[in-house]
């Protein structure tokens, strides 16, 4: 992964506007997404709470049927998610740099 | 050492932007070699703080401001981690069911031994906490452990601390490549960015001691251990090591690892290994 991945693209991307309603399936589809990055950030142990709580306000608003709040949330815990990967990945080297020596 | 007000948005926003673009400078194939990390740790210290005494940086905030540091002593005279330590002194002589007590599973019965802690246990290959001997000591014994968070946990190690203050600090790294694994492993933990804030400890504790975030004055992490558990108005209670390194992540929107996980058991070698020779100031209390 490029270390230079912009993380404020990254994060500005969640923003765009939903075309559309939202539905169920688009619900499940982008929980199922979000799921998954931050599965994979918990296991590179670098969860963020951000991407915790959005996910889990997703859940509670696709449980409440408002699918529009539930896959805007979804996407952006997708991105926290993806977000901390990169962070993780990079810090895998990038960490020498603040190192006193 | 100016008291910045807006350090963490001012950093997020910098931290946001240095994320995109740091291009770090890779060493190649280092050695690990504790000992210069140590040295250089501890120069850095004296150097950015040369008016500070080395025995006060572990005082935490309190070396790094005069106010601060006059109602701490004031504060001194009725400590409110005493109740803490009554405690853990009779939890240390009241004996366990089977009737032996804590003083058997260390040496020198517990007493004056916490500069010795974390320790590399060659046996198990990993480091060893107090606060995990502490359990670990519970349960060869048939007892329950403790939450390494709460108050039972923070009176033991209280008690254990204070039979030990002024003693210096006194780690050793034994020649075993999974000890200079672990060292390693804890150093980059503190080194490495985490959370949403994209801080790590040396962000705050490294390039920040003294400065303010929102009312606390941020310790400097040379000896930053030496002081534990403390006492903390804003828990209204006393916090273990394990305690504060949660706070710790929690700040910078990182979910906090369990308890005793190996990257913190390798970061408090990795601490308490570079603050050598810095006697132990424990318990502590903080406004
Ligand atoms: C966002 C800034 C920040 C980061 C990052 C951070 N801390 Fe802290 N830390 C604080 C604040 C604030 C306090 C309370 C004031 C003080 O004592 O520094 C504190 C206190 C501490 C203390 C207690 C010091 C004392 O004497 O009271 C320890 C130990 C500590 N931090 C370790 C760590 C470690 C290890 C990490 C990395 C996992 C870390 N901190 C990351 C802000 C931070």
């Amino acid at each position: 992964m490029k270390r230079s991945f912009p993380l404020v693209m990254l994060l500005a991307l969640s923003f765009a506007p939903a075309a559309r309603a939202a539905n169920e399936a688009d619900y499940k589809a982008a929980y199922a997404a979000a799921e998954t990055a931050s599965k994979e950030a918990a296991g590179m142990r670098n969860q963020w709470t951000t991407t915790v709580s959005t996910l889990a306000a997703a859940k509670k608003a696709g449980d409440g049927g408002d699918f529009d709040r539930a896959v805007a949330a979804a996407k952006e815990a997708e991105a926290l998610a993806k977000a901390s990967i990169v962070q993780a990945t990079s810090e895998k080297d990038a960490w020498k740099a603040m190192e006193i020596r | 050492m100016k008291a910045g007000s807006s350090l963490l948005l001012g950093s997020l926003s910098a931290a946001l932007i240095a994320f995109a673009l740091t291009s770090p400078r890779v060493v190649a194939a280092d050695k690990v070699d504790p000992a210069a990390d140590a040295k250089a740790f501890q120069n850095f210290f004296f150097q950015k703080f040369p008016d500070v005494k080395h025995e006060d940086f572990v005082n935490g905030p309190y070396s790094m401001n005069e106010d601060m540091k006059r109602q701490w002593q004031e504060k001194e005279e009725f400590p409110p981690y005493e109740f803490a330590l009554d405690a853990g002194k009779e939890m240390f002589s009241t004996p366990f069911k089977n009737g032996k007590t804590y003083a058997d599973c260390f040496p020198n019965g517990g007493v004056g031994i916490r500069q010795n802690y974390p320790y590399f246990d060659t046996k198990e290959g990993k480091v060893v906490t107090l606060e995990l001997a502490l359990n670990r000591c519970r349960e060869a014994n048939g007892e329950a452990p403790y939450s390494y968070v709460k108050d039972e946990m923070a009176s033991l190690t209280a008690y254990m601390a204070y039979t030990s203050r002024g003693k210096p600090m006194d780690i050793k790294i034994p020649d075993d490549p999974r000890a200079l694994e672990a060292f390693e492993n804890g150093k980059r933990y503190f080194y490495t960015r985490r959370g949403q804030l994209n801080f790590s400890c040396a962000s705050c504790h490294v390039q920040s001691p003294g400065q303010r975030i929102r009312a606390e004055i941020l310790a400097p992490a040379l000896g930053i251990l030496n002081a534990m558990p403390i006492y903390r108005s804003e828990w209204s209670g006393m916090g273990t090591t394990t305690r504060r390194l949660m706070t710790c992540n929690s700040q910078t929107r990182a979910v906090p690892l369990e308890p005793q996980a190996d990257e913190y058991r390798d970061v408090e070698y990795f601490l308490s290994y570079v603050a050598n020779g810095l006697p132990i100031s424990g318990p502590g209390a903080r406004p």
